[in-house]
């Protein structure tokens, strides 16, 4: 645990993260910004797993493992949307959210 | 000191953020977003679990930036603008963040989190231990079914991101078509 600083505040801190993420996935108009906002929202749950183990149960390891899977899961999802986002640009040429209405052609 | 360092952590991390979801200049919002993952890989290393402090920042800042910069010099010129988003849908994305972060925040504020004093920094070898255990609580199944789909996730990126033009394609079709006409005729 961080001396001086209650799980309140780092939780504070997660959230507005969190909540920063949920707004940028609700503006963002192009597929790669859209997924950098699931990134942001994916590593403020990580911190989260991290900080409550350490400050609730320090005698255990969950949180800890558990973090280790989600950042193994954000990358595996990241190389895979991005993948897709190019193999999209090269059949329409455009990563715009409005020009993907139809995923199959 | 500890206390100064996570709030200057904490300004760095929400500034950047920000700037993130806001910038219109893509490749700088991307390096934007590896400040806040380099933010959170000094969290990581104020609660003493450094190993997740270096995984953070060789798998985020090592790999999934540099494979963000490659798609976005693939796609876009670089100094491209982004499209400005309306502000009615700014204004109600906007509104909904904060009704989900003012809820968010009501939550934790009321509930009662019983934060115990001992402190123990978590230890490399124990994680390794745990995750490699069969025994009650241990994690072998969940890290074996992990390696399955890093193996699946690599063959699909491979096979989706070598997929074909669509007009040529499309040209492939006619030409077959025009051949089965030919036949037909």
């Amino acid at each position: 645990m961080i001396a001086g600083i209650s799980i309140y505040d780092i939780l504070t801190l997660t959230s507005i993260l969190f909540f920063i993420g949920v707004y940028g996935f609700f503006t963002r108009e192009n597929l790669i910004t859209v997924l950098m906002s699931v990134e942001l929202i994916l590593n403020a749950s990580a911190v989260n797993f991290v900080l409550i183990n350490t400050y609730l149960y320090p005698d255990l390891l969950q949180g800890a493992v558990f973090s280790i899977f989600i950042i193994a899961l954000a990358a595996a999802e990241t190389a895979l949307a991005i993948a897709i986002i190019i193999n999209l640009y090269k059949l329409i040429y455009s990563v715009e959210v409005k020009d993907t209405e139809t995923m199959k052609y | 000191m500890e206390t100064i360092i996570f709030y200057i952590l904490a300004a760095i991390i929400i500034l950047f953020a920000v700037a993130s979801v806001t910038s219109r200049k893509i490749l700088r919002a991307v390096i934007y977003l590896l400040f806040v993952l380099i933010g959170i890989a000094g969290l990581y290393f104020l609660v003493d679990y450094n190993f997740l402090a270096a995984i953070q920042l060789t798998v985020y800042g090592g790999g999934i930036i540099v494979l963000f910069i490659f798609a976005v010099l693939l796609i876009h010129h670089v100094e491209l603008e982004l499209e400005k988003t309306a502000l009615k849908k700014k204004l109600i994305a906007g509104a909904l963040s904060a009704a989900g972060l003012a809820v968010t925040l009501w939550a934790i504020s009321t509930y009662p989190f019983p934060v115990t004093d001992t402190y123990t920094s978590i230890e490399v070898a124990d994680i390794g231990l745990l995750l490699l255990s069969y025994e009650d609580g241990g994690f072998i199944l969940p890290f074996e079914v992990i390696s399955v789909l890093l193996v699946a996730v690599m063959i699909g990126a491979i096979v989706i991101a070598k997929g074909s033009r669509l007009s040529e394609d499309r040209s492939r079709k006619t030409e077959v078509g025009s051949q089965k006409t030919e036949v037909k005729n």
